[in-house]
């Protein structure tokens, strides 16, 4: 009987502490003064692109884009998104004309300036590779974009793990969606060309 | 007595198709290696994956534990995950089971050999020379067909004769 009793105890203090951490939550100002509650994804940043400019949010205001977090020691994922962004810029025709898309190296040790250019050039000429400067930067931008990544150590070397949607933003520079290989391209498709209506 | 010219041509035509169907599986001990396939690499890029299906027909399991490729200089044994939206992707220290009975089949998004620091490109229809190395079954010499970026195994497996059934 004792142990029932205890299990009751034990269950009433589960409940009573979830039921403070919810209305914390909930009633927090901090969060209800965002508004919707909803993380923002996005932000302020000034990153140098492979051919020497530097790029800012506000450069790209005005205008829908993409943005991708990878590297190009990436066997797989990051090839095969980029890949796909461009085959559905491409059947998007003129809609996706002046569309941007931003390759971020989360490996900036290895992704120097004229090597991403050679990598992103070889997909399409509307993907810019950004470069942060140091580790720093690369920090301060993936949690701008609510992205992670991090470095493991292989047996001739490291790999990074990383954020693998694109995020596709609107012309205010705010989250509007994602792109994930898993989806059709009917459905990504479609979901660009209602972004690009927006503008 | 004459062969007429284009029994020649229709006979060496047969021999020559199955013997290229034939040098795409390779056999070492217990095992089988179908279609190893890899996908032509962007610009810049220093690594690429490596494909295939490995089945034991044994009664014992074996590993794939490395190999080589003469196309880079170091080559590693991969699995690829996803966790969330997240891409994972660690080294198999141990190497890569093969349990006897079953199949393995290295493809993108999991299993894969990894090309890495490559001395050149690869571009679509080469082939690329290496090896792989079994804990048990040892070591034996198979040849990669590099098919264009983005491929997909279904799309790879147009040999029809050793495919499992896909045909296209």
């Amino acid at each position: 009987m004792n142990a029932l009793r205890l299990v009751r105890y034990v269950s009433w203090g589960a409940i009573a502490v979830i039921t403070a951490a919810l209305l914390y939550v909930l009633l927090n100002p901090k969060q209800s003064e965002q508004g919707t509650g909803v993380a923002s994804i996005g932000g302020p940043f000034r990153l140098a692109a492979h051919d020497g400019r530097m790029v800012s949010d506000a450069d790209l205001k005005g205008k829908p884009f993409a943005l991708f977090f990878g590297f190009t020691h990436c066997p797989d994922v990051c090839p095969t998104s980029m890949l796909e962004i461009t085959n559905d810029m491409n059947a998007l025709g003129a809609a996706a004309k002046d569309f941007r898309v931003y390759f971020v190296t989360v490996d900036p040790a290895r992704d120097t300036a004229a090597l991403l250019k050679e990598y992103v050039g070889s997909f399409d000429a509307r993907i810019t590779g950004l470069i942060p400067k140091d580790e720093a930067e690369l920090a301060a931008m993936a949690r701008t974009y609510r992205a992670i990544y991090r470095k493991v150590d292989t047996p001739s070397g490291y790999t990074m793990d990383h954020t693998a949607s694109i995020y596709l933003m609107d012309e205010k520079g705010q989250f509007w969606g994602t792109l994930d290989s898993k989806e059709t391209p009917q459905t990504r498709q479609a979901k660009l060309k209602r972004l690009l209506g927006r503008g | 007595m004459a062969i007429p010219f284009r029994a020649v041509l229709c006979a060496s035509l047969l021999v020559f198709s199955s013997l290229s169907a034939l040098a795409h599986d390779y056999k070492i001990g217990d095992l089988k290696i179908d279609h190893p396939w890899a996908r032509a690499t962007p610009g810049g890029a220093k690594v690429g994956g490596g494909f295939m299906k490995i089945t034991n027909t044994g009664t014992l399991p074996d590993r794939l534990i490395g190999g080589t490729a003469l196309v880079s200089n170091i080559f590693e044994v991969h699995e690829m995950k996803m966790e969330g939206n997240v891409m994972k992707m660690r080294a198999l220290d141990k190497g890569l089971e093969i349990k006897p009975g079953e199949t393995v089949e290295l493809k993108p998004g999991g299993y894969h050999v990894m090309f890495i620091d490559l001395k050149s490109p690869l571009k679509e229809g080469e082939k690329v020379r290496g090896t792989l190395v079994f804990e048990r079954a040892g070591t034996v010499e198979v040849e990669y067909k590099v098919e264009p970026r983005g491929a997909s195994p279904a799309q790879t497996h147009d040999h029809g004769a050793h495919a499992g059934g896909h045909k296209h």
